[in-house]
């Protein structure tokens, strides 16, 4: 860390309601419209023949108090509602979870090129999906399940293996991680060619997907992302005082290695569950926090509640485009990230050298 | 890693179950008759057969022409590898199951099949050899196959994955040919267009026209008229409803569930009662499907994967079930 930061970090902690720190209103609105924009469009828009304007009554007439007739069919409501809108909330609640357990990643160790799935969370949560796969080739509701236990089996190996390694050092435990997510992509590259089971859904998970089947995979997901969000939002302090070192934060009565697990266990656990019912979705969790750095500054207490907005933006509007590129066909909800967030990321880090 | 998982998932599309057609690919599989009863002019006073062979058709060495150039079999095989469940259905279709010594991990039909747990996807050259084989079958060469094999003095087939029947019916007659079953697969080819021609006789007056959406997983991915299976379809004058999203003839979109409520089709074939346990029970409950034509017409057809995915003899049972659910439908009407 550089000399210059740990200043700043302290002003933070006595001086809590700093103007350099706070999330300010124009943000915050600024980031909600966002959010709201894109979740318009994703219920808005779509190969079937709803008018907008249709779309748009069939919402507001569900409000309290408001009665208008949005004049579509039974069939045309279920698609607003049991379609469109679950995949919204599900593109929000994926989206926004990915990009705050990034950024919480980031803070606890330190390191701009963390992503969510450091510590082995995909590797285990794919190991978990394929064995499910290799029991019972239907294994629906199990995949979920699996993919969880195998992402949690995997954290915690990792933090095993990093900690008898003898560290307490943040790069002691991205390598144990690098070690356990190669050890658990071999076993599941294993298991997948002992079983003779269709590996179809498999690779649709593998992928990423946003499940359009009502509203159940985000009933599944949301409890779980639920605590991990209230864990990480309490400790968005506490993740500014771990950017100076170790021993600074120890010496401003933090004890850095307590709140690394708790901010681990939280983001591993939010991460599980968006990735059990998601698939792999790559890219969210560190471009979206990058690009929040670059445009509103580095402290937690910004960057935390901003990924949680626009990574759901973000996520949603992707899967906009993935519908609407190629409609009525739509792509994989991964290759978009990647393809609209690598130049969107790239215009943003060149505008603000050019500012700075 | 994300690309490791793109290319398995390509080479699974390829050969695991997963509408049993390349990616659009056109290479036909080019066998004419004439090439196939060819009697090799240069190998034949060498290795001149034995005289126990009744026919000429089936006189070695035989030498056929495929798509990556011509193969010779120089004596009857007696040990056939297969590695492709198309290939090893129709190989015992045909009258050569007592030469297949070893078939694939996804060879589970005919129950007679000697299934193994040899991969097509990523073949153990060794394995393949350790059954001495003397003919080994494959549907695709992951990229060292004829190669490495070839090395070891075994000769391999590669036939893909064809496009449409009349290149199913050229791979029945190579299989035939290199296996010294010509008249086994001249039977074959006569049985399958019988059937296929008694079903599409059979048809009723309007079936012509009828929209279907074939079905191959639970998030939409489908079929289009560009595939093998499409092809197939497109034989009872059935109008695939994903084609207008295949504008590149790729042949295997994955639609969106909207669009496929509002397209509403007449007859729903799914292709995923294996995979993924879909039934028209649960396509009923699917929130928005209660209404569709399909469910409420009963034209929800339960498939067997397997059978819609490959290019084999039980393609006419196949077309007989989806005749079947095409004259319900137009009787109801």
């Amino acid at each position: 860390m550089t000399e210059a930061s740990v200043p700043v970090t302290a002003t933070a902690i006595t001086a809590p309601a700093s103007s350099a720190t706070r999330l300010t209103p124009t943000a915050l609105l600024a980031a909600l419209g966002a959010l709201v924009g894109a979740a318009a469009l994703g219920v808005l828009i779509g190969p079937a023949d709803i008018s907008p304007l249709a779309a748009m009554r069939e919402i507001v007439d569900r409000l309290p108090f408001l009665d208008v007739s949005s004049g579509l069919s039974d069939q045309q409501a279920s698609i607003v509602w049991q379609i469109r809108l679950p995949r919204v909330a599900l593109g929000a609640l994926v989206g926004g979870t990915l990009a705050v357990a990034g950024a919480a990643y980031q803070g606890v160790f330190r390191n701009p090129l963390v992503d969510p799935y450091l510590l082995g969370v995909a590797a285990g949560a794919g190991l978990g999906a394929t064995v499910v796969f290799a029991m019972s080739a239907s294994g629906g509701p199990l995949l979920p399940i699996g993919a969880f236990a195998g992402a949690v089996v995997a954290v915690v190996a990792t933090y095993a293996l990093g900690r008898s390694a003898g560290g307490r050092s943040t790069a002691t435990l991205v390598l144990a991680g690098v070690a356990m997510a190669s050890f658990f992509t071999a076993a599941q590259s294993y298991v997948q060619q002992r079983s003779s089971a269709d590996v179809r859904r498999l690779y649709g998970w593998i992928l990423g997907r946003l499940s359009t089947t009502g509203w159940g995979d985000v009933a599944l997901a949301a409890p779980y992302v639920a605590v991990s969000l209230v864990v990480i939002f309490l400790s968005r302090r506490l993740l500014d005082v771990l950017a100076v070192d170790d021993a600074e934060a120890a010496a401003l009565g933090v004890s850095p290695p307590r709140v690394r697990r708790w901010v681990v266990a939280a983001a591993t656990l939010g991460t599980a569950a968006v990735v059990a019912v998601s698939g792999l979705i790559a890219f969210v969790g560190i471009i979206v926090p990058h690009t929040i750095r670059l445009l509103a500054g580095t402290s937690y207490r910004r960057v935390i509640p901003l990924s949680l907005i626009l990574g759901a933006a973000f996520l949603v509007a992707a899967d906009v485009a993935a519908r609407t590129m190629v409609s009525p066909a739509e792509l994989p909800i991964g290759v978009v990230t990647a393809f609209l967030g690598a130049p969107f990321f790239l215009v943003v880090l060149r505008a603000n050298r050019r500012m700075s | 890693m994300r690309s490791r998982f793109t290319a398995i998932l390509a080479t699974a599309l390829v050969v695991a179950a997963c509408g049993g057609g390349d990616t659009g690919s056109t290479t036909s599989v080019g066998t004419s008759p004439t090439t196939t009863t060819a009697v090799s002019t240069t190998v034949v006073a060498t290795t001149a057969p034995a005289t126990t062979t009744t026919s000429f058709e089936d006189g070695f060495p035989v030498t056929i022409e495929t798509a990556s150039g011509s193969l010779t079999i120089d004596e009857r095989p007696s040990a056939v590898v297969s590695l492709s469940a198309s290939a090893t259905e129709l190989l015992f279709a045909l009258g050569a199951g007592d030469q297949v010594v070893a078939a694939d991990e996804f060879s589970d039909y005919p129950p007679e099949a000697p299934t193994t747990d040899l991969s097509g996807i990523s073949p153990n050259l060794e394995a393949i050899a350790s059954y001495g084989a003397d003919l080994v079958v494959a549907s695709f060469d992951p990229g060292d196959l004829v190669a490495g094999l070839g090395a070891l003095g075994i000769p391999v087939l590669v036939q893909d994955a064809p496009v449409k029947l009349d290149d199913v019916y050229a791979q029945i007659e190579q299989l035939g040919a290199v296996t010294g079953n010509g008249a086994g697969a001249e039977m074959l080819v006569a049985d399958m267009q019988a059937g296929i021609a008694q079903v599409v006789a059979s048809l009723p007056e309007g079936a012509a026209g009828l929209t279907y959406y074939h079905e191959l997983d639970d998030q939409f991915f489908t079929v289009t008229s560009a595939t093998f299976i499409g092809q197939v379809y497109g034989l009872l004058g059935l109008v695939n409803v994903a084609d207008v999203a295949d504008p590149d003839g790729f042949g295997y979109p994955k639609l969106q569930e909207e669009y496929l409520i509002e397209a509403d089709p007449d007859l729903v074939f799914l292709a995923d009662t294996k995979c993924c346990g879909q039934s028209a029970a649960t396509l009923a409950e699917r929130p928005g499907w209660e209404a569709m034509t399909a469910v409420t017409n009963g034209a929800v057809v339960e498939l067997d994967d397997d059978v819609a995915s490959r290019w084999g003899p039980r393609i006419v049972d196949f077309l007989e079930a989806v005749g079947h659910a095409v004259t319900e439908l137009v009787a109801l009407s």
